[in-house]
C-alpha cells in the first residue's frame, strides 16, 4: 500500500508527459502563421538601412510607402500612403497628397510631416540603400529644400533632372522610402541619430503587421496592427530561423511550421508529392550570371566572351541542379521589367565555341579559375560548367570559398570568373542597366563600382545610352532603349547571364493567400489565412 | 596528542599552500592562454581575405558609405594599433558590437551560452551515467559479448558524423515515431509563457511553474542531449574500460580478492575508485568538447547556442563575434582543466 502514492505519482508524470508531447505534435495555432527560413542576413530592421532579402520582406509587411504597385503587374503604380500625386511640367517636382485619417500602429496620425521626416531621415542617415533616393541629387545639405511640407497632408519632392517619372515613383515605393512615425522616433532619438540605434531592433510603422519581437538567428514575430485600415486575417506571423533545410522539411511535414522557405530542389520535389503541401513559386528580379574579368587577357578577347556563352548547358542547369529555383534567362533585365527581353539565343554549342576560340588564337583552349560560393547550388552549377568548358579545351579550376571572401575578391577585381547573382534594387530597369551596362570610370580607384566596373569592362557608348534611357519620359521609347542595351550586353558584354531566379515556398494546404511577389519586399503575408 | 594535531595542521597548511600555488599558476596560464588566443584569432581574422565592411554595409553600398564604415571600424589604422586597441578593450570585457545582432558581443554570448550549457551538461550527465558502468562492465567481462558491444558502440560514436546521426534521429524519433519534438528549443506557442531568467529553459519554466512549457522544452532537448550524450559516453566508456583494465591488473586488487572481499566490492569500491581519478580529466575534457563542439548538433536542431552563434558569425564575417566566442571557449577550456586538476589533487593524495 505504501508504494501506491509513488506509483501514482510516476503514472501521473508519464501521463502528463504523454499528453504534453502529443500537444507538441499538434498543428501550429490557428491564428498564427509559422514559417521556417534562413534569416541570418538580417542585421537591422530600420527601413533606412535594410537592404537584404529577408529583412526587406519584413519591412514590406510592416511599413507603408507613398507608392506601391500591383505585384501581378508591376507597371500598375498606385498610392499607398499617398492619395494622389502630380508632376510639374518641367518633370522635376512631384507633389503628393496624403490619405487623410490614417494612423501609425502607435496611434499617432500619419501626416505630411512624417513623410518628409522619413525621406529626409533616409537621406541623412546615408546607409547602404540611401543611394536609391540620393541618385536624384538629394544630399544632407539640400534635402530640407528638396523635400518640403506644403500643407498638413501635402508635400513636394524635387529631383535634379527630369527623370522618367516611373523611376522616381518606383524608388519612392522602395523599402528605403518607408514612412516612419516621427513622433515616436523623436522620443527615442539619442545624440541626433534620428532614432537609428533604437529603430534597428524596434518598430515605428503603419503596415498591416507590427514587428513585435526579433531575436537574431532565432525568431522574428509579427503581430496584427490594430490601427491598420484592413484587419489582417491572422493575429500573428512567426518566422523561425532554421538553418538546416532538411530540418525545415521535417518541421513542415510534421505540421510544426506552415511554410518552409529554403528547401533545396530535391526537398521541393519530395514535398510536392505530399498531399498536405503545395509548392508555390514566383519569378524574382534576380539573375544568375558569370562575371568575366577583363583584366584577364584571355577573357578580354571578344571571341572568348562569346565562346563561353556557347559553353553553358543552360537548359540542363535549369532542369536539374536549379530545378524549380530558376528558369533560363540570358538578358540583364529580369522578366517583368519595362523593356525586358526574353529571347535566349545561346545554347550549348561546342563546335561553335571551338571555332570562336580558334579565331581568338586559343585553339587548344586555356586555363582559368572561377570563384564560387560554397553553397550546394552554386557549386553544382560551377561543376556543370567545368564539364562543358572542358569539351572545348578550357580547363576551369573551381575555387570554392566563403561568400564574403568571394565578394571581397570580386570587389577588388582579383577574380578570373565570378559566379553570382544580382537582384534589382527597385522595379525600374535602370537598376540593372546602371550596373550591367554602364561604367563611368574604369580606373582602379573609381568612385562608383557597378558590375561592369567589377569586371573591368568599359562599355563605351553604352554608358551614355544608359544615362539617356533614364531621362526618357516616353515609356515606349524608353523600353526600346533598354532592348538595345540588353542586346549589346548580350552580344559582347563580359557577362554570361544564365538564369532568372524563381523563389519557392512549400506551404501546407490549409494556408491560403500566402503570396510570393516579384521582389523580396513584395512577399506578402498580410492576407494569409488558415482553414 | 598535541604534536599529532600540530602535524595534521601542518599538513593542511601544506595542502592550502599547494592549492594557492595552483591557483596562482592557473591565473598565469589563463592570462597567457587568452592573450595567445586573442593574438592568434585577431591576426587570423585580419589576414583572412574577407572584408568585414561588406558584412555591415552589404554588397551594394556606394563607395563613400563603404569608406566611412571602414573608418568607423578603425580598419584604416595600422594592424598593430588595431590589435592594441582591441586587447585594451577586451581586457575590460568589451569585445565590440556584433555586426549581425548589433548587440555588444558580450551580451550576445551571455544570451546564447545558457542554451549550449544546458545541452552540453545534459549530454555529459548522460555520458557519465551510462558510460562509466558500461566501461566498468566491459573491463570486468573482457572479451565477452558485452565488451565487444561496448567497443563497437564507442567506435560508431567516434566515426559516424554527428550531423548525419542528428538528422537520422530527427527522422526516426520526431518525424516517424513522434516521440520527441522537432528542431528548436521550445515551441513558439510556449515561448512567451515564461520570462527568461537564467536562460536555461528547463530551469526557467520549472521555477515559474509553467509545466506545459517545461515538458515541451524537455521534449525538445531530449534528442540532441541524447545524441551528445552518446558521443560523450562513447569516449567515457572507452576510457573507463582501459583505466579499469589497468587497475584490475594491479596487485592491490589481487590482494583484496585474496582477503576474501566480494567481487562487487573489489570492482566498484577499490578499482573504480582509483580509476576515477584519471577519469575526471576525461569527463572534464569531454564536457569541454561538448561545449565547443556542439556546432553541428546546434545547426541540425536549430539550437540557438554558442556553436550556432559562432558558425553564423564566421559565415557572415562578423569578426568581433568570432573573436569573442573563441575567447569564451578558450576560457572555458582552461577553467575546466583547472577544475579537473584540482579534483585530481583532492582525490589522489600522491599528486599533492
Amino acid at each position: 500500500m505504501k508504494r501506491l502514492p509513488k506509483f501514482l505519482l510516476s503514472a501521473a508524470m508519464v501521463a502528463t508527459m504523454a499528453t504534453s508531447f502529443s500537444a507538441v505534435m499538434a498543428a501550429t495555432p490557428p491564428d498564427t502563421l509559422v514559417q521556417a527560413w534562413q534569416s541570418d542576413d538580417i542585421i537591422s530592421l530600420d527601413p533606412a538601412e535594410v537592404f537584404e532579402m529577408n529583412a526587406s520582406e519584413i519591412i514590406g509587411n510592416t511599413y507603408e510607402r507613398l507608392i506601391t504597385y500591383d505585384i501581378k503587374d508591376v507597371s500598375k503604380i498606385s498610392g499607398q500612403v499617398a492619395e494622389s500625386w502630380t508632376v510639374s511640367p518641367d518633370g522635376k517636382t512631384y507633389t503628393f497628397k496624403i490619405k487623410p485619417n490614417r494612423k501609425f500602429a502607435s496611434g499617432n496620425p500619419i501626416t505630411a510631416e512624417d513623410v518628409v521626416y522619413s525621406l529626409q531621415r533616409a537621406v541623412a542617415l546615408d546607409k547602404s540603400p540611401a543611394f536609391i533616393l540620393g541618385q536624384f541629387g538629394l544630399t544632407k545639405d539640400n534635402m530640407k529644400d528638396k523635400i518640403k511640407q506644403t500643407g498638413p497632408l501635402e508635400l513636394t519632392f524635387e529631383v535634379d533632372k527630369p527623370y522618367a517619372p516611373t523611376l522616381v515613383l518606383y524608388c519612392l515605393g522602395n523599402s528605403v522610402a518607408s514612412i516612419v512615425d516621427k513622433k515616436l522616433l523623436t522620443q527615442n532619438e539619442k545624440d541626433g541619430d534620428w532614432g537609428y540605434n533604437w529603430l534597428k531592433t524596434k518598430y515605428a510603422g503603419s503596415g498591416p503587421y507590427i514587428m513585435r519581437d526579433w531575436k537574431a538567428n532565432e525568431v522574428l514575430v509579427l503581430e496584427r496592427n490594430p490601427n491598420y485600415e484592413q484587419k489582417t486575417p491572422l493575429a500573428r506571423v512567426i518566422y523561425r530561423h532554421i538553418k538546416e533545410t532538411a530540418s525545415q522539411r521535417l518541421l513542415l511535414e510534421k505540421g510544426d511550421v506552415d511554410v518552409a522557405r529554403s528547401l533545396n530542389p530535391e526537398e521541393i520535389a519530395a514535398v510536392s508529392k505530399n498531399p498536405d503541401i503545395t509548392v508555390q513559386s514566383a519569378p524574382k528580379g534576380t539573375v544568375y550570371y558569370l562575371g568575366l574579368n577583363q583584366k584577364n587577357p584571355n577573357l578580354a578577347k571578344p571571341e572568348v566572351r562569346q565562346a563561353l556563352k556557347y559553353l553553358v548547358d543552360y537548359q540542363a542547369i535549369a532542369d536539374t541542379i536549379m530545378k524549380s529555383k530558376g528558369e533560363v534567362h540570358q538578358n540583364f533585365l529580369p522578366k517583368g521589367f519595362l523593356g525586358a527581353e526574353s529571347n535566349n539565343p545561346y545554347k550549348l554549342d561546342v563546335a561553335k565555341a571551338k571555332e570562336l576560340l580558334a579565331k581568338a588564337g586559343l585553339k587548344d583552349g586555356f586555363s582559368v579559375t572561377m570563384d564560387t560560393r560554397s553553397t550546394a547550388e552554386i557549386t553544382g552549377v560551377a561543376q556543370a560548367m567545368q564539364a562543358t568548358f572542358a569539351q572545348a579545351g578550357i580547363k576551369l579550376e573551381i575555387l570554392p570559398m566563403d561568400s564574403k571572401q568571394a565578394l571581397t575578391k570580386y570587389r577588388a577585381r582579383q577574380h578570373d570568373i565570378y559566379i553570382g547573382n544580382w537582384g534589382s534594387d527597385y522595379q525600374d530597369p535602370n537598376s540593372n542597366a546602371d550596373t550591367f551596362a554602364a561604367n563611368d570610370d574604369n580606373s582602379d580607384n573609381a568612385k562608383a563600382k557597378p558590375l561592369a566596373w567589377r569586371n573591368a569592362w568599359d562599355p563605351g557608348p553604352l554608358t551614355a545610352k544608359t544615362r539617356a534611357a533614364v531621362m526618357e519620359r516616353d515609356a515606349e521609347k524608353r523600353a526600346q532603349m533598354y532592348k538595345e542595351l540588353q542586346k549589346a550586353v548580350l552580344d559582347d558584354g563580359p557577362f554570361v547571364i544564365f538564369l532568372q531566379q524563381t523563389e519557392v515556398a512549400a506551404v501546407r494546404k490549409n494556408v491560403q493567400n500566402f503570396v510570393l511577389g516579384p521582389s523580396f519586399s513584395d512577399n506578402d503575408v498580410s492576407q494569409a489565412k488558415k482553414n | 596528542m598535541v604534536s599529532a594535531v600540530m602535524n595534521g595542521g601542518g599538513g593542511h597548511v601544506g595542502a592550502l599552500r599547494s592549492f594557492l600555488k595552483k591557483v596562482v599558476q592557473f591565473v598565469i596560464v589563463l592570462a597567457t592562454t587568452l592573450l595567445g588566443l586573442v593574438a592568434v584569432t585577431f591576426f587570423i581574422g585580419r589576414v583572412v581575405p574577407i572584408d568585414p565592411v561588406i558584412a555591415i554595409v552589404g554588397d551594394r553600398a556606394p563607395a563613400h558609405v563603404y569608406e566611412r564604415t571602414r573608418q568607423e571600424l578603425g580598419l584604416d589604422r595600422p594592424l598593430i594599433e588595431q590589435f592594441v586597441i582591441y586587447v585594451k578593450k577586451a581586457a575590460t570585457g568589451d569585445f565590440g558590437n556584433s555586426v549581425l545582432t548589433t548587440n555588444p558581443v558580450m551580451t550576445d554570448i551571455i544570451n546564447v551560452f545558457p542554451a549550449t550549457l544546458e545541452l552540453a551538461t545534459l549530454g555529459t550527465i548522460i555520458g557519465v551515467i551510462v558510460g562509466i558502468p558500461l566501461g566498468v562492465l566491459a573491463a570486468v567481462k573482457r572479451g565477452s559479448l558485452l565488451d565487444q558491444f561496448v567497443r563497437v558502440l564507442g567506435l560508431v560514436g567516434y566515426s559516424v558524423p554527428i550531423f548525419w546521426l542528428g538528422l537520422m534521429g530527427l527522422l526516426l524519433f520526431y518525424a516517424k515515431l513522434g516521440w520527441v519534438a522537432g528542431p528548436g528549443r521550445i515551441d513558439v506557442t510556449y515561448s512567451y509563457l515564461y520570462t527568461p531568467v537564467t536562460g536555461i529553459v528547463l530551469l526557467d519554466t520549472a521555477m515559474q511553474g509553467q509545466w506545459d512549457a517545461f515538458w515541451d522544452a524537455v521534449s525538445h532537448v531530449l534528442l540532441p542531449a541524447c545524441l551528445l550524450g552518446y558521443f560523450s559516453l562513447a569516449y567515457i566508456s572507452r576510457m573507463t574500460r582501459s583505466f579499469m583494465l589497468n587497475e584490475l591488473a594491479q596487485e592491490y586488487v589481487i590482494a583484496a580478492r585474496v582477503k576474501g572481499l566480494s567481487e562487487m566490492r573489489v570492482i566498484w569500491r577499490h578499482a573504480l575508485r582509483n580509476a576515477a581519478v584519471p577519469l575526471i580529466t576525461v569527463i572534464a575534457l569531454s564536457y569541454a568538447n561538448l561545449l565547443e563542439g556542439s556546432v553541428l548538433t546546434e545547426t541540425v536542431f536549430a539550437w540557438p547556442g554558442l556553436g550556432q552563434y559562432i558558425t553564423n558569425s564566421l559565415q557572415n564575417a562578423d569578426m568581433n563575434a568570432v573573436l569573442g566566442g573563441t575567447l569564451v571557449i578558450g576560457t572555458v577550456f582552461v577553467l575546466l582543466n583547472l577544475v579537473s586538476d584540482l579534483l585530481y589533487r583532492l582525490l589522489d593524495p600522491r599528486t599533492r
